[in-house]
C-alpha cells in the first residue's frame, strides 16, 4: 500500500443531520460508501488527505429498495387490480448485490441487475454503491447508463434541504457534477418505464468479469404502434470524457420509424457525434467503431422483435 | 481425473497422493514470507529512478521528515562489491552514479513503521543529468548511442545445417514474414518478498520467497565480502515464481540484507506491493523474428532461415541463456536439410527481462508455428498435414547434428489431439459457419512443439548439483535438496519417487525446508529440471540409501515391511549416529554438446507435444474468447498425474493470457499499467476447458522414466490460438501477440 | 507526520469477539493480519482485483482490503481460519486438497472463501466461472478448481 493512514481521519455520524452538518465543515469531509473507489486510491498512494464520512454509521442511508405505485393508466394496466409499478428509489448505500437479489427491480428495471452482474466481482458487488458510482463521475462507471437510460434523477441532500436532480444532468464534463461538497446523494429515483419499452445493455470490458468498460451501451426505446420511435434514449460510458447521453443521435431518430434507413442514419449520425478518448484501456478508434456496432446491434434486434 | 495412457505397476509413482503441503495451505496455516513476524522489525523501501538512462547529479533528502528515525542506505554503504553476481557482473545492487534504466534501485530507507516508510520515498529527491536513452531493439542496433560493448548485443547465436542461401532459388514457393511476442508479467500473486539480519559479526541470513536459494547465496556473499558459511538463505512458502523468482529476489535480498547490516543487525523486511512489484521487476524478453521457409508445392520443407532479437534490457542477467533456449527451439520438431539460425539478445535501456516459464522457446516457437500455418494457407495445404509431412523421424538430425535416436510419437500426439478436439470436423464446420455468419467468426487450429528438459547443453555438467536423503529420529527418511517448492509439487513429486524406490510409505519421506545451511546445492529449481534431474539424483540417493542400510545388516536384502525399515533405521542409526547419502550429477553417457558450434545434444530429453485451440471472435467487439483447448503431451513417465495436469492446465491459461490480455505497456522502457485493473489476466471466465492427455515413453535417465514438464504448456497455446485467430479472419495472419480486440479490428479495417 | 488516529474497534471474527484500537481507515485486510494475528487472508494486489483477501462480513463475501475497519464495526467476520469445524476440515478445504485445488497456495484461502460462499447460496451468480472470477489464480487455469468446487458441493 502506497499510503500513510496516518493521515487520514474518519467521522462516523449517527444520524443523517449529523452528517448534513458535517459536510459544512470547510473543507467538508469526503464521503465514504463502500470504499471501492475510495480504498484503490488509498493504496495506490492517490487519495487526498483528510477526513472522511462514513455513510454506513447511518441508518437513514441504508434503507432497503423501495417500490412505489405510479398512476394507474387504464389503457395498459386494465380496470381494477393493484396500481402499477412507478417509482423505484434506491437509497445511498444500496448495493449491487442489493438489485441483483431484488426479484421485482429484476422485472421492472432489468438493466439495473444486468450492469450489477457485470460490475467487478461478486465480491465488489456486495460493498459498491450506486450511488458511489455516480458520485466518483466515472466516464467508465457501469451503473450510471442504466440509470441514465431510465430517466433515474439524483437525490441531493444537505442541510439546506433536498433537491432533485435528473442524472441526465448531473454531469458537465470529466469529473465535474451537479453535487455541491455539502450535500450527499440520499437516494435516487428510477422511474419503472412504459410497458413494452425495449431495452438494450452491453458492456464491452477488457475481459468477462473484473473488467472497466471500453465501450458501454445501454439503451432504451418505446415504439409506437406502427413502429415509430417515440422516445430513445442512448446512454454510453468509457467513451467521452463523462457518461454520455448521445441526444443528437438520439433526436434524429425519435418520430422516425424503426427500419433499416433509420437505423444506418442513426450510425452515421453517431459516427460523427461522437469525440471518443483515447487511453491506457483502449483507442479512441476502437471505441467509436465498437460504439457504432453497439448502436446498430440494438436498433436491428430491437427492429426484428 | 486427467487422462493417462499407461498402467502404472507402481505403489508411489504414476498415483496422485495428497501433496506434502496442501493441508497448511488449504486451512491457511502456511506460513509465506509476509505472515513471518520478526521482533523489531524494520520495514525496507527501495528509492528507484525515474529516468531511463542518467547521471545522478545529487540525493537531497526534504527536511520535515525524521530522517534521524530512518536507516538510509546508498551504493556507498556497500561492504563489498556492488555487484550482482550471475553471469556477467554489469548490475549493482544500487545504482552508482549512473542509472540505466527506469525502476533502478539507488537509495534504501528502513523506519518500524510501514506507512512512515512508504511516505518517505516521495521525499529522497534524485536530480539527474538526463542521458540519451535506447528504447526499442531498432534503436539498439541502429547503433549512435552505444551503451554495451562495442555493438549493444549482449551475446548472439549461429547454427547451420546445410545452406538455405543455396535453396531459395530453386524453390517452387518461398515465404517470409515476420513476427513480435510481447513482454510478459510473470504475475505470482504473492509479491516479491525478503527478510533479512545481517551484521558483522552474524553474518547473513535471508528468509524470503524464490525459487533458487543458491543463487542468492552466490549473490549476496561478494555484496558482503563473506565466505560461504557466513551467509544463508532460507526459502519460505513461496506463492508462485514461473521464472519471476529465478534471479529476481537476489537483489531485494541483497537490499534488506544492506539495511539490516547498517541498523545494526535488526531484522528487516521487504515486500513489494504489487505496482512495485510489476514496475521494476523482470518480465519475459520481447522478440522480434523473421522467418523465411522453402518448400516444394506439395509442401516438403526444403529450407529455414530464422532470424530472432530479443530485448534483454540494460543488463545482461539471464538474457543470454534465455537466447540460448530460444536458438534451440527455433526450429521445431521438424526434418529439414538446410537451416540457419541466427539470433541475439540486445541492450535498451528497461529494466532488465528475465526468466518467464519457457525461458525463450516460446518467443521462437510462437514464430516457426505460426509461419508454417501462414505456409499452409499459402499452399493450399491443411495445417495438420503440412506438419506431418515434415515431422521429424528415428535417424533424422536436427538442425544442431542431433540425431533422433527413436520416434517421437508426435504424429500419434497429433491424431489424438486431432480427435480430442473434433479438429477436423471442427474446421470443415467453422468453414461453413463463417461463410455464412457476419456476427460470430469460428476458429481452431494447432500447434506441434518440443521442450528440451534440464539445462541446455552442458549447463547440467556446470551445474554439479548434489542432493542428499537422511535418517529421521525416527526411522524415516528426509530429503536434502535445495529445490523448492513453489506451487509445481516437487515436494511431492521428489517424495513419490523416494518413496518407490525405497519401498517406503510416501507418508515415510520428509522433505527438508531448502536451507542453504542444511541442503546441498542441487542446483536451481528451473528449466524442467526439478523432476527429471534432481528426481533422478534423489532416486539414486535412496537406491545407494537402502544399500548402505543392507550391507550393514540393519535391512534384508529382499524387500521389507515400513516397519522393518523403521527398526532398521533406529538400528542404523543407534549405531552410527546418523545417515546421510548424496548423489551428484553424471550426465548420461549418450549426450554430448559442443559450446563453440552449436551443435551436439542440445539437452538430453525433449517433451512432445500437440495442442489445439479453438475460438470464437465476436465481431461487433473483436474479442477473441477461447471456447475448448486440447493439450496432448508426452513426457515421460508421469509421475503424479494431479500435479502433471495441474502443471498443463496452469501454463495453457498463462499463455492464453499472452496471447490474447496481456499487453504490457511500455512506456521510457518500463511497464505503465502497473496495476491489475489495467493488466489483464483471464480468469475463471476467460479460460476455457483444458483437456489434457499424456502418453508415457518413459526416459531411461530420468527418475522411473520421468521427463521435464513445467515449461511445456507455456510453448504451444500463443502459436495456436494465434492460427486459429487466423482461421476465423479468413486466413488473414496478425503476426503479433497479445491479440487485443484493438488490435483485430486494425487488422481487418 | 503524526501518530495514527486509532479507535476502538470491536467485531465478532471466527466466532469470537475482538476488540482493540485500530485506525478506522485501516484495510480489514491489515487489521485482520496484524492486530487479529490471522495470517490465512492474504494480499495479492490491494486493489480489489485479486480476491486472494476474501473473507465473509456478514455472510457476505468481500474484498477485507476494500473495507475500512471501521465498517466491520460490530459485524460478523469468517476468515479461512474460521472454516473447519471441532478440527474438521470443511468440505471444500478437504476437496481443494485433494483435487490440486492448490498449487503455490497464495490465492487458495480466498479462493475458498469464494468458493464456500457459492457453494451456500448457487443463486448468488449465474455459474461457478462468475462466482470465481474475482479470484485470480496464476498456477492452476482454474480446471482442478473447477473439479474441487463440484466435489465438494456434491457432498
Ligand atoms: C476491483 C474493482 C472492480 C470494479 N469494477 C467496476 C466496474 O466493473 N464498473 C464500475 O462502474 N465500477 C467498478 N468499480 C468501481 C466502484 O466499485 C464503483 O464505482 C462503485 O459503485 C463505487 O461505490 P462505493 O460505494 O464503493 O464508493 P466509494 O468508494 O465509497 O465512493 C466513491 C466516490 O463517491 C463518493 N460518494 C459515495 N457515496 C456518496 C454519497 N452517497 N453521496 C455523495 N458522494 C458519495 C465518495 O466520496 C467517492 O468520491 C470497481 C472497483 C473495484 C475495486
Ligand atoms: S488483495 Fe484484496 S483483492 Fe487483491
Ligand atoms: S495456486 Fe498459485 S495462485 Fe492459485
Amino acid at each position: 500500500m502506497k499510503s500513510s493512514i496516518a493521515d487520514f481521519a474518519v467521522i462516523s455520524p449517527r444520524t443523517l443531520a449529523e452528517a448534513l452538518a458535517s459536510l459544512r465543515q470547510t473543507p467538508p469531509p469526503v464521503p465514504l460508501a463502500g470504499g471501492t473507489d475510495i480504498m484503490v486510491l488509498l493504496n495506490a498512494g492517490q487519495l487526498e488527505p483528510g477526513v472522511y464520512l462514513n455513510l454506513y454509521s447511518v441508518p437513514e442511508l441504508r434503507r432497503p429498495i423501495e417500490v412505489s405505485a405510479g398512476v394507474r393508466d387504464a389503457g395498459t394496466w386494465g380496470a381494477g387490480g393493484a396500481d402499477p409499478p412507478g417509482e423505484v428509489r434506491l437509497s445511498a448505500l444500496t448495493t449491487y448485490a442489493d438489485v441483483r437479489r431484488h426479484a421485482e427491480v429484476r422485472r421492472l428495471l432489468p438493466m439495473l441487475p444486468l450492469a450489477a452482474r457485470e460490475i467487478g466481482a461478486v465480491q465488489i458487488q456486495s460493498r459498491a454503491t450506486w450511488a458511489g458510482n455516480i458520485a466518483n463521475a466515472s466516464p467508465a462507471a457501469d451503473g450510471v447508463p442504466p440509470l441514465m437510460a431510465y430517466d433515474a434523477t439524483v437525490e441531493l441532500s444537505s442541510a439546506a434541504g433536498v433537491r432533485q436532480v435528473a442524472l441526465s444532468e448531473f454531469y458537465s464534463g470529466y469529473k465535474q457534477t451537479a453535487r455541491r461538497p455539502d450535500e450527499l446523494i440520499t437516494g435516487i429515483r428510477i422511474p419503472v418505464p412504459a410497458p413494452g419499452s425495449i431495452d438494450y445493455f452491453r458492456k464491452v470490458g477488457t475481459r468477462k468479469f473484473q473488467a472497466i468498460s471500453k465501450v458501454l451501451l445501454a439503451g432504451l426505446v418505446e415504439l409506437g404502434g406502427s413502429r415509430e420511435i417515440r422516445k430513445i434514449r442512448l446512454v454510453f460510458a468509457s467513451v467521452m470524457p463523462f457518461t454520455y447521453r448521445a441526444r443528437k443521435t438520439e433526436s434524429v431518430l425519435e418520430g422516425r420509424r424503426l427500419e433499416p434507413g433509420a437505423v444506418s442514419l442513426a450510425v452515421e449520425t453517431l459516427r460523427t457525434e461522437l469525440k471518443p478518448i483515447d487511453d491506457i484501456r483502449s483507442t479512441a478508434r476502437y471505441r467509436l467503431k465498437v460504439a457504432c456496432n453497439l448502436l446498430e446491434e440494438f436498433l436491428g434486434t430491437t427492429m426484428g422483435c | 481425473m486427467p487422462d493417462v495412457l499407461t498402467t502404472p505397476a507402481y505403489r508411489w509413482v504414476g498415483h496422485n497422493p495428497p501433496r506434502k503441503e496442501s493441508l497448511e495451505k488449504v486451512t491457511g496455516s502456511a506460513k509465506y514470507l509476509d505472515d513471518l513476524k520478526f521482533e523489531g522489525c524494520l520495514h525496507g523501501k527501495t528509492v528507484r529512478s525515474t529516468v531511463p538512462h542518467g547521471r545522478i547529479k545529487k540525493i537531497s533528502f526534504e527536511p520535515g521528515v525524521p530522517w534521524d528515525e530512518f536507516t538510509v542506505v546508498t551504493a556507498r554503504d556497500i561492504p563489498g562489491k556492488n555487484v550482482v553476481s550471475l553471469i556477467e557482473l554489469d548490475q549493482p545492487f544500487l545504482a552508482d552514479g549512473l542509472v540505466r534504466h527506469m525502476a533502478e534501485p539507488v537509495v534504501l530507507l528502513a523506519h518500524p513503521d510501514k506507512g512512515m516508510a512508504e511516505k518517505a520515498v516521495k521525499r529522497v529527491h534524485i536530480e539527474y543529468e538526463e542521458l540519451p536513452a535506447i528504447l526499442t531493439i531498432e534503436e539498439s542496433l541502429a547503433g549512435g548511442n552505444i551503451q554495451y560493448g562495442k555493438d549493444n548485443i549482449f551475446k548472439k547465436y549461429h547454427i547451420q545445417k546445410g545452406d538455405p542461401e543455396s535453396v531459395w532459388p530453386k524453390a517452387d514457393v518461398v515465404i517470409e514474414g515476420e513476427y513480435w511476442t510481447g513482454p510478459q508479467e510473470q504475475l505470482y500473486i504473492e509479491p516479491q518478498g525478503v527478510v533479512a539480519v545481517a551484521s558483522p559479526t552474524g553474518g547473513v541470513t535471508v528468509w524470503g520467497s524464490m525459487q533458487c536459494p543458491f543463487y542468492v547465496h552466490k549473490g549476496l556473499k561478494p555484496l558482503f565480502n563473506l565466505p560461504d558459511d557466513r551467509v544463508r538463505v532460507i526459502y519460505t512458502v513461496t506463492g508462485g515464481g514461473f521464472g519471476g523468482k529465478e534471479e529476481y529476489p537476489t537483489l531485494p535480498a541483497g537490499h534488506a540484507a544492506l539495511l539490516s547490516w547498517k541498523a545494526g543487525g535488526r531484522p528487516v523486511k521487504i515486500v513489494y506491493d504489487r505496482m512495485e512489484d510489476m514496475w521494476a521487476t523482470t518480465k519475459r524478453h520481447p522478440c522480434k523474428t523473421r522467418v523465411k521457409a522453402a518448400f516444394t508445392k506439395d509442401g516438403k520443407l526444403l529450407a529455414l532461415k530464422v532470424d530472432a532479437t530479443m530485448d534483454g534490457g540494460a543488463y545482461v542477467t539471464l538474457s543470454t541463456v534465455v537466447l540460448s533456449r530460444g536458438t534451440l527451439h527455433a526450429f521445431g520438431p521438424y526434418a529439414c536439410d538446410h537451416v540457419v539460425i541466427d539470433t541475439r539478445a540486445v541492450f535498451t535501456n528497461s529494466p532488465p527481462y528475465g526468466a518467464f516459464r519457457g525461458f525463450g522457446a516460446p518467443q521462437t516457437i510462437f514464430p516457426l508455428e505460426l509461419h508454417l500455418h501462414r505456409a499452409a494457407c499459402e499452399l493450399g495445404i491443411e495445417p495438420h498435414e503440412l506438419r506431418r509431412r515434415n515431422l521429424l523421424h528415428q535417424g533424422d538430425r536436427m538442425a544442431t547434428g542431433q540425431v533422433m535416436q527413436e520416434e517421437t510419437g508426435l504424429e500419434g500426439l497429433m491424431w489424438k489431439a486431432m480427435d480430442e478436439s473434433k479438429y477436423l470436423e471442427k474446421t470443415k464446420a467453422y468453414r461453413e459457419h463463417n461463410r455464412s455468419s457476419t456476427r460470430i467468426k469460428k476458429g481452431v487450429a494447432l500447434a506441434l512443439f518440443f521442450h528440451g528438459a534440464g539445462f541446455t547443453g552442458s549447463g547440467e555438467v556446470f551445474l554439479d548439483s548434489k542432493a542428499g536423503l537422511e535418517l529421521t529420529r525416527d526411522g524415516a527418511v528426509r530429503i536434502l535438496s535445495a529445490n523448492t517448492e513453489i506451487g509445481q509439487g516437487s515436494f511431492t513429486t521428489h517424495s513419490q519417487i523416494v518413496a518407490e524406490e525405497l519401498r517406503i510409505p510416501y507418508e515415510m519421506v520428509e522433505v527438508a525446508v531448502p536451507d542453504t545451511a542444511v541442503v546441498p546445492n542441487s542446483g536451481p529449481t528451473v528449466a524442467s529440471r526439478t523432476c527429471m534431474v534432481v528426481g533422478e539424483l534423489l532416486r539414486r540417493a535412496a537406491s545407494d540409501l537402502k544399500e548402505v542400510l543392507v550391507k550393514s545388516g540393519a535391512l534384508a536384502g529382499n524387500g521389507h515391511t515400513p516397519s522393518e525399515f523403521r527398526a532398521a533405521a533406529g538400528k542404523y542409526l543407534q549405531r552410527f549416529g546418523e545417515l546421510k547419502v548424496y548423489s551428484k550429477y553424471k550426465p548420461p553417457p549418450d549426450v554430448s554438446w559442443d559450446d563453440k558450434t552449436y551443435t551436439g545434444s542440445a539437452y538430453a530429453a525433449y517433451a512432445w507435444a500437440c495442442y489445439v485451440a479453438d475460438l470464437e471472435i465476436d465481431m461487433a467487439t473483436y474479442q477473441a474468447q477461447m471456447k475448448d483447448f486440447v493439450a496432448v503431451q508426452e513426457v515421460g513417465r508421469v509421475i503424479h498425474p494431479v500435479i502433471a495436469a495441474g502443471q498443463i492446465e496452469g501454463g495453457v491459461a498463462q499463455a492464453i493470457g499472452w496471447a490474447l490480455y496481456e499487453d504490457v505497456a511500455l512506456k521510457q522502457g518500463v511497464m505503465q499499467n502497473c496495476q491489475l485493473t489495467n493488466y489483464i489476466l483471464p480468469t475463471t471466465a476467460d479460460t476455457p476447458p483444458i483437456r489434457v492427455f499424456f502418453y508415457e515413453n518413459p526416459y531411461q535417465n530420468g527418475p522411473f522414466g520421468a521427463k521435464g514438464l513445467g515449461e511445456l504448456p507455456m510453448d504451444g497455446p500463443a502459436p495456436a490460438i494465434a492460427a486459429a485467430v487466423a482461421f476465423a479472419l479468413g486466413d488473414r495472419i496478425i503476426p503479433r501477440i497479445p491479440i487485443l480486440p484493438e488490435t483485430i479490428l486494425d487488422a481487418i479495417s | 507526520m503524526s501518530a495514527p488516529a486509532e479507535e476502538k474497534s470491536s467485531f465478532v471474527i471466527n466466532g469470537k469477539s475482538w476488540s482493540g484500537a485500530v485506525h478506522p481507515l485501516k484495510r480489514l485486510l491489515d487489521t485482520i493480519r496484524e492486530d487479529v494475528g490471522l495470517t490465512g487472508t492474504k494480499e495479492g494486489c490491494g486493489e480489489g482485483e485479486c480476491g486472494a483477501c476474501t473473507v465473509f462480513l456478514d455472510g457476505q463475501v468481500v474484498m477485507s482490503c476494500m473495507v475500512p475497519t471501521c465498517q466491520a464495526e460490530g459485524k460478523q467476520i469468517t476468515t479461512i481460519e474460521g472454516l473447519a469445524e471441532n478440527g474438521r476440515l470443511h468440505p471444500m478445504q478437504e476437496s481443494f486438497a485433494q483435487e490440486g485445488g492448490a498449487q503455490c497456495g497464495i490465492c487458495t484461502p480466498g479462493m475458498i472463501m469464494a468458493a464456500v460462499a457459492y457453494a451456500r447460496d448457487p443463486g448468488s451468480a449465474e455459474d461457478m466461472r462468475e462466482a470465481l472470477a474475482g479470484n485470480l489464480c496464476r498456477c492452476t487455469g482454474y480446471i482442478r478448481i473447477f473439479e474441487a468446487v463440484k466435489k465438494a458441493m456434491a457432498k
